[in-house]
């Protein structure tokens, strides 16, 4: 066939020559992960910084004047969105979706490497345009991160002006980028693996990625839509959102819209969305645990059918974000129905992470602390979405702390603890260092305990019937003295958790500079990618010869075996001979 | 390292049934035979598809919760020819143009992998021209109903939702032919230039521009059955 690909190419990669090419308009998938990484770890720290001055309200209201209830929507909604989008979803696939795909399927690169470095300023672009709202008149839009219409654009909202417009123009920025980046990696796990790298050898963190991105590509569509047509209604005055109503005394031109429409459209994407961050979580730490553990990930089919299974489900679950916004209970039938059967693969993957673990030879490295404490925040964050999923059940905890404290467990605390365990697993690779292990188990431990010192509480205080999205509480018959207690509580817990993530930064730095040099295959895992000529990878990721992969990737302790790992690329023993 | 000979790489047994299909579509190195090109345009389509999708439902998500009467489509899209109303006419000049450039579009696909340059060249100049006159006569329609006093937040006919979901949909889809036109004269003179010889004669960047285009028609047959048949 005429079409050469480039992973077959005999002759040698265009090289990158000098320091602009190499870094900062570079192709390489492996520079591009880390761009996107950084900056998506630096636009989160802002996101913390206002999950901050969010708890110092709730937990001493009346005690910082410059936290004002117009401020206070600022600083939810953009904590939200920053968190969920602008973080999770960019660090996952665009840091190690773009990272992991090549090395993992033992390609030399993405695809379309152009596209790829076009994907990510583009992204750039969109987090310009995010953090450009807060120094604009009005300032960030107040609307909560769903940015449910009517309320996100009528007058008296926070940032109506313009935070709401560069808000939306943000995310439709943010699609765009995603889409060239999903496409290539897509493309790249059907198209660009290495000989033997079958589908059901891969290891599970592309199968996570690779999933989540289909997802996401099919998801985002909706949010773009969702977006164009806000923007259109705030804009220029359409009303495909905006119903007949009074505003500021007096009644708006809009005619005939459907609030709900949105709703509809935005959990088309926002459900989706979640395991757009959950199922690369998933995937990455089954490798984590299986590495660590020094045994094969058990029901790796089982596992690889739940992924898809979980994807495919994602799509038919939805409504269960709109129980109290006036659906047909039929609806609601259905939609609990699907959400609950969303619990039989999650569950299958939860025993098959423990089942791993089973008399395993577990090593507490980092990594495996960050696993472990995983399924700790999963499991927990999960169970609690089993009660919401119910149509009764969710009636009364709706919009309250018992909602906060489950989403933060289950997508916000878990994907984050499975980040901290792969950026410490594949922090040797990267940089040729390996990270500190004191301050790594530091940071683990405020961290782990911290979070539940954080969101159990808040399950107390939704069951109480704390209402969430309340600038100030006052002195509420739901709220009783023991809440107010629990909430400065809740309130001195993310201090220190957010101190904690200083101890992070100061380790990443610290190991750069001073940290003891990793070798080529430091925690002895068989996957591809620690299998590279070079510590950190060059450009073009193999040398010469391309891998040939000749087994799955979870051959540890083997009986048999000369060690207790056998690389994918090892070829079977009596071929070798 | 590997030894480079060694190409034991097939799993032991054969599969059957179920198995034997994933182990079909999970082969190494790719899925499907393909080049990444067209692998990634289809990809890219089906996301696409669902953008169109949604916003199709959204539409008629509106006309329904809507309590204004919806304006008649034969009406409004009529257009006076000949001495009398004729409803549609504008319309169907439009659909039958743009089904005409997938035909034309074919064709080019056909000649580029005979790689007759001369022939694909004209070809997708053709099917780009025809994209024009439909962009063209979407511009003289917008034009049209503009200045019968249809805007996006009002118009005289009925719903205001009318003319927001009509400008929207319409205009999305309209930058999805301009887009097209401008890929197609582009395509058009890399061919033309012999720019695909020097890669060894390989027309699928024909094919890959054409599976966009053939989308782009295909769209259009959805929005035209449901905004104006509706």
């Amino acid at each position: 066939m005429a079409y050469v690909a480039i992973a077959d190419r005999d002759h040698h990669l265009h090289d990158p020559q000098t320091f602009v090419t190499k870094y900062i308009w570079s192709q390489d998938h492996k520079v591009i992960a880390i761009q996107y990484g950084s900056v998506a770890i630096l636009v989160g720290l802002v996101a913390l910084g206002l999950s901050l001055l969010m708890r110092l309200q709730i937990g001493f209201p009346e005690t910082f004047s410059f936290i004002t209830p117009y401020s206070y929507y600022q600083f939810v909604t953009m904590h939200g969105m920053i968190m969920v989008i602008y973080l999770l979803t960019a660090l996952f696939l665009g840091g190690f979706g773009n990272y992991l795909i090549p090395l993992m399927c033992g390609a030399r690169d993405m695809v379309f490497p152009y596209m790829n470095m076009l994907s990510f300023w583009v992204y750039f672009l969109s987090v310009i345009v995010l953090i450009a709202s807060f120094f604009v008149p009005g300032g960030p839009t107040g609307a909560g991160w769903t940015l449910y219409p009517p309320q996100a654009i009528a007058e008296g909202t926070s940032g109506v002006d313009w935070g709401i417009v560069l808000m939306l123009v943000s995310l439709a920025i943010f699609i765009v980028a995603f889409t060239m980046g999903g496409l290539n990696y897509v493309t790249t796990v059907l198209q660009a693996r290495c000989r033997g790298m079958t589908l059901m050898r891969m290891p599970l963190s592309v199968w996570g990625i690779f999933i989540a991105t289909i997802l996401g590509l099919f998801a985002f569509p909706a949010l773009l839509v969702a977006a164009i047509m806000l923007l259109l209604d705030r804009a220029i005055g359409t009303s495909f959102f905006m119903p007949a109503l009074i505003s500021m005394g007096t009644q708006t031109g809009n005619d005939g819209g459907s609030p709900i429409l949105f709703q509809h459209l935005f959990w088309f994407f926002g459900h989706p969305e979640v395991y757009i961050v959950a199922l690369p979580a998933f995937g990455i730490v089954s490798d984590l645990l299986a590495t660590h553990a020094r045994k094969n990930i058990f029901g790796y089919r089982m596992m690889v059918w739940a992924i898809v299974a979980i994807g495919v489900l994602s799509f038919v679950v939805w409504a269960h974000h709109m129980y109290v916004s006036g659906m047909n209970p039929y609806f609601g039938f259905f939609f609990a129905t699907t959400t609950l059967i969303i619990a039989v693969p999650t569950a299958i993957k939860v025993y098959n992470w423990i089942l791993t673990l089973w008399r395993g030879d577990i090593h507490f490295t980092l990594p495996m602390l960050w696993a472990c404490g995983f399924i700790f925040t999963f499991v927990h964050g999960g169970l609690t979405g089993l009660f919401l999923g119910n149509v009764t059940v969710d009636l009364p905890l709706s919009d309250t702390y018992f909602v906060i404290g489950h989403f933060h467990m289950v997508m916000g605390v878990s994907p984050v603890m499975v980040l901290f365990g792969a950026i410490y697993h594949w922090f040797p690779k990267m940089t040729g260092k390996m990270a500190n292990e004191t301050l790594g188990k530091i940071h683990f431990w405020m961290t782990f305990l911290g979070t539940y010192a954080i969101y159990l509480p808040m399950h107390y205080l939704g069951i109480l019937g704390m209402p969430r999205r309340y600038y100030a509480y006052g002195n509420t018959e739901v709220l009783p003295e023991s809440g107010v207690i629990v909430n400065q509580g809740i309130t001195i817990a993310a201090i220190i958790v957010a101190v904690a993530q200083l101890i992070f930064l100061v380790n990443v730095f610290y190991s750069l500079k001073k940290g003891k040099p990793a070798e080529e295959n430091p925690w002895r895992a068989t996957t591809l990618e620690w299998q590279t000529p070079d510590t950190p990878p060059k450009h073009g990721n193999w040398g010469p010869k391309l891998p040939v992969v000749y087994r799955w990737a979870y051959d540890y302790s083997v009986p048999g075996a000369d060690r207790d790992f056998i690389p994918q690329n090892e070829p079977p023993r009596e071929a070798k001979a | 390292m590997a030894e480079h000979g060694v190409t034991a790489i097939a799993e032991e047994t054969p599969a059957e049934g179920w198995r034997s299909i994933v182990s079909d579509w999970s082969q190494d190195k790719q899925t499907f035979h393909v080049p990444w090109g067209k692998a990634m345009m289809w990809i890219f389509l089906v996301s696409d598809t669902f953008i169109f999708t949604c916003f199709l439902v959204s539409y008629m998500n509106v006309r329904i919760s809507t309590a204004v009467p919806w304006p008649n489509p034969s009406e409004v899209f009529a257009l006076h020819a000949f001495g009398r109303d004729i409803p549609l006419l504008l319309i169907a000049i439009m659909t039958f143009i743009l089904i005409t450039s997938s035909g034309t579009m074919a064709m080019a696909v056909n000649y580029g992998y005979r790689r007759d340059r001369a022939r694909t060249t004209a070809l997708m100049l053709i099917t780009a021209a025809f994209g024009a006159t439909f962009v063209g006569m979407q511009a003289f329609e917008w034009t049209k109903l503009i200045m019968e006093g249809v805007r996006p937040w009002e118009n005289p006919f009925g719903a205001e939702q009318f003319g927001a979901s009509f400008f929207m949909i319409t205009g999305f889809h309209g930058m999805h032919v301009s887009i097209g036109v401008i890929y197609l004269v582009t395509v058009a003179l890399k061919v033309l230039r012999g720019d695909y010889e020097r890669a060894g004669g390989n027309y699928e960047i024909v094919e890959i521009a054409g599976l966009y285009w053939h989308f782009v028609d295909l769209v259009w047959v959805f929005i035209f059955a449901f905004f104006y048949l509706w």
